[in-house]
């Protein structure tokens, strides 16, 4: 009974933000483009309903309702897997995103943390691990589709994303040097009380540096632009999912909008304070309100990831594609010294000024 | 509950093993042995090694099959039979493994066969925190070693890697 009664909250809480996730890269397929049309001096989408708001509905009905290719020569059961493989990592992640308070409630004599699935002890490398699987639907999916462009797509996928997984993983050391902790909870409580306390400009080391190394190397590992080398439209047709139609090509889409969001979610909690306010405490708490105050952490919260997310555009709009020479070199010969520097000098400071 | 979970790793983790020399497609062999890699990171879960885990799954699955499956995507699978004619001298190195397994099984069946009951995690520093005093004071020599050999190999892959490129100059 206590296990069924706890399995049904978590299955809950599990749907809750499965939703919120699915509903936001919704939003995330219409802001995309909208924003670039406005920043190319043009409308975007206007269509379908009014000012082109149902356009993703339209997406998801039209790419739901088109023919299933599976190529000849391909391997059938690897090819079916890859999009499965690509999009379970990204989903998967969220389970430790604290997306509010870290208040506990009691409900049916259980204690039920409501803003975070499951806050385990090692919450970042829970999701450093997921990231790196997620690299195994990339790289399936271009070899099974036998095609050369699918293979090259999954090969450059394969060298950048191990190449950039470094980097973040390298960057985010030094924020867990200063929090002592690898629970995103406990890191994001240690930032409370105004933004002169959040990571990316606290005392003794500002992580300045590591939160751009950090960036940076999360646009490259989520195949955005200017780093999007495995699916290269003039190079590549669309690389490793060229072959690819229908829902099986919805997964890799819904992939990459997902792991944008989790890049997005991880970089608001790490080093901008994750649900804190910029100011100690909330206003809904000081004016007496304390039971509503987590509705003003939430949207602190969701305003981070929606800054991340419009960068992601804003970069799309701005940068060329960089070559790939260009993108390994910058990845081991600056992203990666950076990054080592930035470990040293936190360590050297944590220690003389222990927080 | 713990004896289900331990059978079901133990399950898939022998038979994934097998799978992964008895497929002929590498590219299966290397999905196998990401199951495998899973299955075990499960089984430092059930013992409260969480840390471990993270790592098993972070450094095997993230990154080393990641570079075996680049490797096996670029040869041809149809031709590459050369790894296939291996029977009598896996077979005869198998035999010799069980053997040596089962002697051991025997001699060490003891009292303390039963597994070690690992720590109540509520109390006392975490996981994490303990790898971390353990390798830093008790197993520091061993670490060093470890690191010195890591960076032997290092240096080594960027002499090899960097030959060429030094002939062509000198010529």
């Amino acid at each position: 009974m206590e296990i069924g009664l706890r399995l049904a909250v978590s299955l809950a809480q599990i749907a809750a933000v499965m939703g919120v996730v699915m509903l936001t890269v919704m939003v995330l397929t219409l802001a995309e483009r909208k924003v670039l049309g406005w920043m190319q001096d043009r409308m975007g989408p206007m269509e379908v309903g009014p000012y082109g708001v149902l356009q993703p509905i339209a997406d998801g009905l039209k790419l739901f309702f088109k023919e299933d290719i599976i190529p000849a020569g391909a391997n059938k059961f690897l090819f079916t897997l890859a999009p499965i493989l690509a999009l379970v990592p990204a989903m998967i992640g969220f389970a430790v995103i604290p997306f509010g308070p870290s208040m506990t409630i009691e409900l049916f004599g259980m204690q039920i943390k409501p803003f975070v699935i499951s806050d385990i002890n090692i919450g970042i490398l829970y999701i450093l691990a997921f990231a790196s699987i997620g690299a195994y639907g990339i790289i399936l999916g271009g070899w099974s589709s036998n095609s050369k462009y699918s293979l090259l797509g999954g090969l450059r996928s394969a060298a950048q994303v191990i190449s950039y997984e470094l980097c973040v993983g390298l960057a985010i050391v030094g924020v867990i040097l200063l929090s002592g902790s690898l629970s995103l909870v406990k890191i994001t409580e240690a930032q409370a009380g105004g933004f002169w306390n959040w990571f990316i400009i606290a005392m003794p080391f500002p992580q300045i540096f590591a939160f751009v190394v950090y960036v940076i190397s999360a646009v490259a590992e989520t195949n955005r632009v200017p780093f999007d080398l495995p699916e290269a439209e003039s190079e590549l047709v669309a690389g490793f999912f060229t072959e690819y139609s229908g829902m099986r090509f919805a997964f890799f889409f819904i992939a990459e909008y997902a792991n944008m969001i989790l890049v997005s979610c991880v970089a608001a909690a790490l080093f901008l304070g994750g649900w804190n306010a910029p100011y100690p405490g909330t206003i809904l708490g000081h004016i007496g309100l304390d039971s509503i105050a987590w509705m003003e952490n939430v949207v602190w919260f969701a305003a981070k990831v929606y800054f991340f997310l419009f960068l992601f555009f804003w970069l799309r709009a701005t940068l060329p594609r960089l070559r790939y020479d260009q993108l390994m070199r910058f990845g081991w010969k600056v992203m990666l010294p950076i990054a080592l520097g930035n470990i040293v000098l936190t360590a050297i400071a944590a220690y003389f000024f222990p927080r | 509950m713990d004896h289900i979970f331990f059978f079901y790793f133990a399950a898939v983790i022998a038979t994934t093993s097998v799978l992964v020399v008895a497929l002929r497609n590498p590219v299966y062999s290397a999905l196998a042995l990401l199951i495998m890699f899973f299955h075990v990171a499960g089984l430092y879960v059930t013992l409260h090694a969480e840390f471990l885990a993270a790592v098993q799954i972070v450094v095997y699955a993230g990154a080393i099959l990641v570079l075996y499956l680049f490797v096996v995507m670029l040869l041809s699978i149809k031709s590459e039979e050369r790894y296939h004619n291996q029977l009598p001298v896996a077979g005869l190195l198998g035999v010799m493994l069980c053997t040596e397994v089962i002697l051991l099984l025997i001699q060490s069946r003891t009292a303390s066969s039963a597994p070690a009951i690992p720590a109540d995690p509520a109390v006392g520093p975490g996981n994490t925190e303990m790898i971390g005093e353990a390798l830093y004071s008790t197993y520091l020599f061993p670490f060093e070693v470890a690191s010195l050999i890591l960076l032997v190999a290092m240096i080594g892959a960027i002499i090899l890697a960097k030959k060429d490129i030094n002939e062509r100059v000198q010529q």
